[in-house]
């Protein structure tokens, strides 16, 4: 993919734990969201081999209105469209979640429902929570993402470059109840976000540059 | 006698010695670690690694000619002001002002492939000190506005207008320095400058004791400091005679200028970490820190080692 040098030259991450993504599906890769670059950044992550196992969950209402973009999130990106508006009944809108899953596909999820205000962490929905308790087997990755809504926010269409970290956290199994793990999930994301800060404001073991 | 790549022997010999620095640091490295001399050699390690790809990567950057060295050095203020963006507090009103300046630096870069002195030493401190606020101004936020005025154009005043002040040597007239023009000056200015880096690090932790700035950054010491003056005008009065027109006074001062330059150039940065408070401005050169950290001596020695040397022998 051209994509991946342009990544690394333009914006720069600066991944930690990266050990700890998954070498293959299935799996649910559960980020936050503020960035259209969030897609690309995670599916830059994996090798290139696996791209086509990438299938991120995106907005029907968003990517599907319009022929080019639609044609090009469906079948370049390979999303898989949801719908957002209609109200049905949990297992028709997970359906082509679960086919994925099942297909051995890795699922990016974004559980904040849309990219909101850039950099700020929203909480998750518990559709995630549906989803793991339907695939109990199935392991979650939480990863935490910053810089990206800096460099490209929503509703901007010039990018600019910015260092972007990367959290990847341990994979979680679904637990006892909805609640419980949605708690856990959480948790992980308010970690990383402390762990971000605290990174910053590291001023201890302060030696000063060569 | 030239060569296929069309470099001067000078050039040549001052690349087979910075290799067999590189290759002492290494043993050195490998002797302290296996011997555990220091507290943590893995760092140590490191950093030598480290040195030795940006030295390759500098090399390479030299030898393959001007105008990609131009675009090697155009780079490296791109990571730097990228660098300065990421860690420096922005508002979203100051998105189209940073591509702004963003854009400042192949126009830097493209006036002095021109050679086009004039426009390179005013571009930034002029237009784009006017341009800026101008642009600020147009998105209509007025609340922050003084000081994202300030440090945008700082940032850019450090990491792109201070460090292509290295990259214009290589424009300077090449009949002026037969020991290898200008090439031989911006590797004669790099080396010094790191070297100066290193030495001023070796001495401060050796002997030194008394601290320079300890606010600013407790790590340095007058021992160090003077150490490291010695150290790089002395080899600045050696490796004149064979990479630059400089004669002796002339390079005396020069070692000078770039040692404690480079000394303000190290704290001064130093000073916008302890504000911000970080320790690190990145972490994309291993055991070093980001690039602003590696750079910083640079921004400072290089300007000033430019207009001393075009004063006196262009």
């Amino acid at each position: 993919m051209i994509v991946k040098p342009l990544v690394l030259i333009i914006l720069g991450l600066n991944i930690r734990h990266k050990n700890n993504l998954p070498k293959k599906g299935p799996a649910i890769i559960v980020a936050n969201h503020n960035s259209h670059l969030d897609t690309i950044v995670l599916m830059t992550l994996f090798p290139l081999k696996l791209l086509p196992k990438l299938r991120p969950v995106a907005a029907a209402d968003y990517f599907l209105k319009n022929k080019i973009i639609s044609w090009f999130a469906l079948n370049v990106i390979g999303i898989i469209p949801i719908d957002r508006k209609k109200r049905v009944s949990a297992d028709k809108v997970f359906k082509n979640i679960t086919d994925a899953i099942d297909n051995k596909d890795i699922i990016i999820l974004y559980p904040e429902g849309s990219r909101g205000e850039p950099e700020k962490l929203e909480h998750f929905k518990t559709g995630t929570a549906h989803l793991a308790e339907m695939r109990k087997e199935v392991p979650i990755i939480p990863v935490f993402l910053h810089g990206l809504g800096k460099a490209l926010p929503k509703g901007d269409w010039v990018l600019v470059p910015f260092f972007c970290d990367v959290f990847i956290g341990k994979s979680l199994k679904y637990t006892q109840c909805k609640k419980s793990f949605m708690h856990d999930l959480d948790l992980q994301m308010e970690i990383f976000n402390k762990e971000f800060n605290s990174s910053i404001d590291e001023e201890d073991n302060y030696s000063g540059a060569e | 006698m030239k060569n296929l790549l069309n470099l001067n022997d000078q050039i040549i010999y001052a690349i087979c010695g910075i290799f067999c620095l590189l290759i002492t640091a290494s043993i050195i490295s490998i002797i302290i670690s296996r011997f555990r001399l220091m507290k943590n050699p893995q760092n140590l390690r490191k950093r030598v690694k480290t040195w030795w790809i940006m030295a390759c990567m500098f090399i390479f950057a030299i030898i393959v000619g001007k105008y990609l060295s131009l675009v090697f050095f155009a780079f490296m203020s791109f990571l730097a002001l990228k660098e300065y963006f990421t860690i420096i507090p922005t508002r979203r009103a100051d998105r189209r002002v940073l591509f702004l300046a963003y854009l400042s630096i192949p126009m830097q870069y493209f006036w002095i492939s021109r050679g086009w002195y004039g426009m390179f030493v005013i571009f930034i401190p002029v237009y784009m000190f006017l341009l800026l606020p101008l642009r600020l101004t147009l998105t209509g936020e007025t609340k922050g506005f003084l000081r994202s005025a300030g440090t945008i154009h700082w940032g850019l005043m450090i990491t792109v207008y201070c460090l292509s002040h290295a990259a214009y040597l290589l424009m300077l007239p090449a009949a002026k320095n037969p020991n290898g023009g200008g090439a031989a000056l911006l590797l004669f200015l790099v080396f010094l400058t790191e070297i100066n880096d290193v030495s001023q690090y070796i001495c401060g932790k050796s002997f030194g004791k008394r601290k320079v700035v300890p606010k600013v950054s407790p790590g340095k010491t007058w021992g160090g400091l003077i150490g490291g003056i010695v150290i790089t005008t002395s080899l600045a009065v050696v490796l004149a005679k064979y990479l630059t027109p400089l004669t002796f006074p002339y390079s005396l001062f020069a070692g000078l200028i770039i040692s404690i330059a480079g000394f303000f150039g190290d704290i001064v940065i130093s000073s916008l970490k302890r504000d911000l408070a970080i320790k690190d401005s990145g972490n994309m050169l291993a055991g070093h820190g980001g690039i602003l950290d590696r750079v910083d001596s640079l921004s400072y020695a290089a300007p000033l080692f430019f207009h001393f040397i075009r004063y006196f022998f262009y």
